[in-house]
């Protein structure tokens, strides 16, 4: 154990640190508490996340588990050049998750999975100093996986499923940095749009090559949230400014990146379990937010630069006795926002998630879950320079500090 | 269910734990007021320092007053709560007993957009009395002289001229000072910009008051009369000295050039276009004209300098404008009124720009204002009247320079240089560069006279700088990309 943690951590060195983008990393309360690893983890129904193959190693004929977390996130911005000091006030993030399996024969398994891998919920006090890049964002996005898994072998399984996403978006940002009404009301674009529905899959292996050790591989395709037609509601236009900013509608597209993840499991010393999860995220599809109205409002360009990102997790597991088992893990996330491009709107640097939880069991068939994540940001000096006023980039930025806490609960039963 | 419960109150226990950074600028001493104190910081001026902008007093323009500006820039550094006599709306205007009494503020309207005076009822009635006191000590329109004037403030003299009713809404008594009511609230730190109205009155009003150099005795002046340099020198000498009494360190301004500013810039003086038929018939017009100066040159009245400075000619192109100017000589025992026309040395006013090329008379083609009618006295500065302007300005500033050289606990903030620059390339900021181009440069509001709210955050930032250095300060300063310059209605 102890040289797999080093060998695991060795690799680590020269590799920063990092947390991304507006992935939010919360789909199972046992994985969670686990370092959110679970490629290669056979426990759960949570496995339709994180490897639909394994569904088909699972015990029992029926499995579910459901779960939500509560994310207290907030972000500390100052600029000391200007003596300006603000902080987020962002609701309660909840990030929720249901799965079932039906084991329909030795070799075959379905599926269901609902979940929400992405969101971003951020909210500044309004008119902020950056209100020009944004005031307030909410971005949901809910997964509705069916799946299938088919045991080839004892010691090999593939599955995967189609992904129907249904998602939503609220955004309000100032137009610019001064513009108001004669009263002094800042000129702002509210948009809103319900309902954005894609398509995508997954598809994972599970390899159990020698007893006690399990290796797997998932593959989550990219997804583009395509917006046609959402509400763009302006506000505090004065009635002459030349042009016609009156409610309109827009046009955008939003990526949901694809992910591929590697790990293993490892039994040891009967009563531990431990995991190793290795994610690459395709961020490097994220090129730029582009706005388009159907009124006189200029296209809104927001140049992102994404880059594509590697999380590193690690996750035990402990079975302390036969009611209750204890999880404890840690990950490191990469921000995928590039220097220049640290935008308030998701103000996320790498980060170091601590994880820890426990499940236990009421009877046979029903254990309770908990799970607890703090995601630590180191602060950070950076800024967002892409905004543009008469041509020129106007930079915006400072010292960003963030911290997030989410505990979780979640049921787990098994027929 | 234990687990439960130590989830939720685990939980509530991290809603307290909000992230901090390591070196917090709200830290004590992350910024520092060096050798100055700002915990009592009391501003005194006019117009510029009560934040009037776009021909009124309203409440975002106070907002974003230069001394608000630095007050809030100082809360960084030591610096205590700034009061201000807000108005009530952000119309401007003033009632006096229920009446107007100061016009409500500009906002571009229209297509196309032209400054245009909201019309809407103001409700900023100034027999409703604040109370006091207010650290921006400020009234539009005060003269140096007058914040020494224990009438200034008195409600009852306003409609006689003696009181101004920016300042008698917020007088401590009616027989307060401006200067007392600034003192009286024991400043630790103050500013003091104060003489723009001394030849600035004068200046928009087109020159018709007199220069009263040489007549030291303001109780007879008029409202657009200049200052008398030595009246200035004995007023400023006796505000800086009341406001140093207790040892406060402080900051003041000396004044810029009427030159600078785009309601004597925007007008050009050959702002008359003709082709060559309407020329000669322009020319024929004014032949008896021309012919009677010929006429006094002959008879000695006027040299020949004078001849050809006033003899009319228009021609293909664009022509400069027919002025009057009473420095010329008098010729009306000839029949021959004092007139010329313009050179780049005299300055139309904003004002006038809407009436050139109409007819003074309707019925009659050849009242073209600016060609057959020529601009009255009030409608334009001629060179005779800048040169007065500069003087009296020149003497102001040396005196300025004077009182404040040999003291070291006030700074002379360098306000007119930054001014010029406005208007000889701008001053730029993260997102631009303002000028003095009216309406559009950014640097002016629609009065044409007064910064926008932009301009007035480069004010701050110039005078903080100046704190900075000689106090060896550290006040943050603003950033004047994120402040409004013209309002669209």
């Amino acid at each position: 154990m102890k040289k797999l943690l080093s060998f695991a951590l060795f690799f680590l060195v020269g590799s920063t640190l990092y947390a991304g983008g507006y992935r939010v990393s919360i789909q199972g309360q046992k994985q969670l508490a686990m370092g959110h690893t679970g490629v290669a983890v056979i426990s759960s129904a949570e496995s339709i996340f994180f490897n639909p193959a394994s569904i088909s190693f699972l015990d029992g004929k029926m499995n579910f588990s459901l779960g939500a977390s509560g994310i207290i996130g907030e972000t500390r911005f100052e600029n000391k050049q200007y003596g300006i000091a603000e902080n987020t006030d962002t609701p309660l993030g909840t990030p929720f998750n249901f799965y079932a399996t039906y084991k329909a024969n030795d070799w075959l398994a379905f599926g269901l999975g609902v979940y929400t891998p992405y969101g971003s919920s951020v909210e500044w006090e309004k008119d902020w100093s950056g209100s020009h890049l944004v005031n307030n964002i909410d971005l949901k996005a809910i997964y509705v996986q069916p799946t299938v898994a088919v045991k080839i072998s004892d010691k090999l399984s593939v599955g995967g499923g189609p992904i129907y996403v249904n998602g939503a978006v609220t955004l309000n940002k100032n137009l610019n940095r001064s513009l108001s009404d004669t009263e002094g009301n800042r000129t702002n674009v509210t948009l809103d749009q319900k309902g954005v529905s894609a398509w995508g899959y997954t598809l994972g292996v599970m390899l159990k090559p020698i007893e006690k050790l399990n290796i797997g591989f998932n593959y989550r395709s990219k997804i583009i949230m395509e917006v046609k037609g959402g509400d763009a509601d302006f506000e505090n236009v004065p009635d002459f400014l030349p042009g016609d900013f009156s409610d309109a509608n827009f046009d955008a597209e939003l990526p949901l990146p694809a992910e591929v993840t590697m790990g293993l499991s490892y039994e040891f010393c009967d009563k531990f379990l431990f995991a190793f999860d290795y994610n690459f995220t395709q961020w490097s599809e994220y090129e730029a937010l582009v706005v388009e109205f159907n009124n006189d409002a200029p296209t809104s360009v927001n140049p992102r630069n994404y880059k594509d990102t590697e999380t590193f997790r690690f996750g035990l597991q402990y079975k302390a006795c036969d009611k209750l088992s204890l999880r404890t893990g840690i990950y490191f996330d990469e921000s995928p926002v590039q220097d220049g491009y640290f935008a308030p709107e998701t103000p996320r640097n790498d980060s170091v998630g601590y994880t820890a939880g426990l499940s236990y069991k009421v009877n046979s068939k029903l254990s309770i879950d908990a799970s607890f994540l703090y995601l630590h940001f180191e602060e950070i000096e950076n800024s967002y320079d892409h905004y543009q006023e008469n041509g020129q980039n106007v930079p915006f930025g400072g010292t960003y500090k963030s911290t997030v806490f989410a505990p979780g609960l979640g049921l787990s039963y098994k027929l | 269910m234990k687990n439960l419960k130590y989830i939720t109150i685990m939980a509530l226990g991290l809603v307290a734990c909000e992230p901090e950074l390591e070196n917090s600028i709200e830290d004590a001493g992350a910024y520092s007021s060096g050798t100055a104190d700002f915990s009592k910081f009391v501003s005194v001026g006019n117009s510029l320092t009560a934040g009037f902008a776009d021909g009124a007093l309203y409440l975002e323009g106070q907002k974003y007053s230069y001394p608000n500006i630095m007050a809030d820039r100082f809360s960084h550094a030591g610096g205590g709560t700034f009061t201000q006599p807000l108005v009530n709306d952000n119309l401007g205007g003033l009632t006096l007993n229920g009446a107007q009494i100061t016009p409500n503020k500009f906002v571009l309207s229209g297509d196309p957009l032209v400054p245009t005076v909201l019309t809407e009822t103001p409700t900023t009635e100034v027999s409703n009395i604040l109370t006091g006191p207010f650290n921006n000590t400020s009234a539009p329109s005060a003269k140096s002289f007058h914040l020494l004037s224990n009438a200034y403030g008195n409600i009852s003299g306003i409609p006689l001229g003696t009181a101004n009713p920016f300042f008698a809404r917020f007088a401590s008594s009616s027989s307060a000072t401006m200067i007392g009511d600034a003192v009286a609230q024991n400043p630790t730190f103050f500013s003091l910009w104060i003489g723009n109205n001394d030849i600035l009155s004068f200046a928009t009003s087109g020159g018709v008051g007199v220069d009263q150099t040489g007549n030291t005795d303001p109780a007879t002046y008029g409202s657009n009369d200049i200052t008398d340099p030595t009246v200035f020198h004995g007023t400023y000498d006796a505000l800086l000295n009341s406001l140093t009494a207790n040892g406060a360190k402080g900051v003041v301004m000396n004044l810029p050039s009427v030159t600078s500013i785009p309601y004597f810039t925007t007008v050009p003086f050959d702002a008359i276009p003709m082709d060559a038929t309407t020329a000669a018939g322009t020319n024929a017009a004014y032949a008896t004209y021309n012919g009677g100066l010929a006429t006094a040159m002959v008879g000695g009245f006027i040299n020949a300098a004078e001849l050809a400075q006033r003899t009319i000619n228009f021609a293909a192109g664009q022509n400069a404008l027919v002025i009057e100017d009473e420095s010329l000589t008098n010729l009306s025992v000839l029949g021959l009124p004092s007139i010329r026309q313009a050179t780049a040395a005299d300055l139309i006013l904003l004002t006038t720009a809407p009436l050139i090329g109409t007819l003074a008379d309707p019925t009659n083609p050849a009242s073209v204002i600016g060609v057959g009618v020529p601009l009255n006295d009030g409608q334009a500065l001629t060179d005779n009247e800048v040169t007065m302007i500069a003087n009296a300005q020149t003497a102001y500033n040396n005196s300025i320079s004077l009182l404040t050289g040999n003291n070291p606990d006030v700074i002379l903030v360098d306000v007119k240089s930054a001014m010029e620059q406005l208007s000889n390339g701008g001053l730029s900021f993260d997102g631009g560069t303002i000028t003095s181009e009216f309406a559009t440069g950014g640097g002016f509001s629609l009065d044409g006279v007064h910064p926008t709210a932009r301009g007035y955050a480069f004010i701050a930032n110039i005078i903080l700088k100046r704190i900075n250095e000689e106090f060896g300060a550290t006040v943050p300063l603003t950033n004047p990309g994120t402040y409004p310059t013209v309002y669209i209605d």
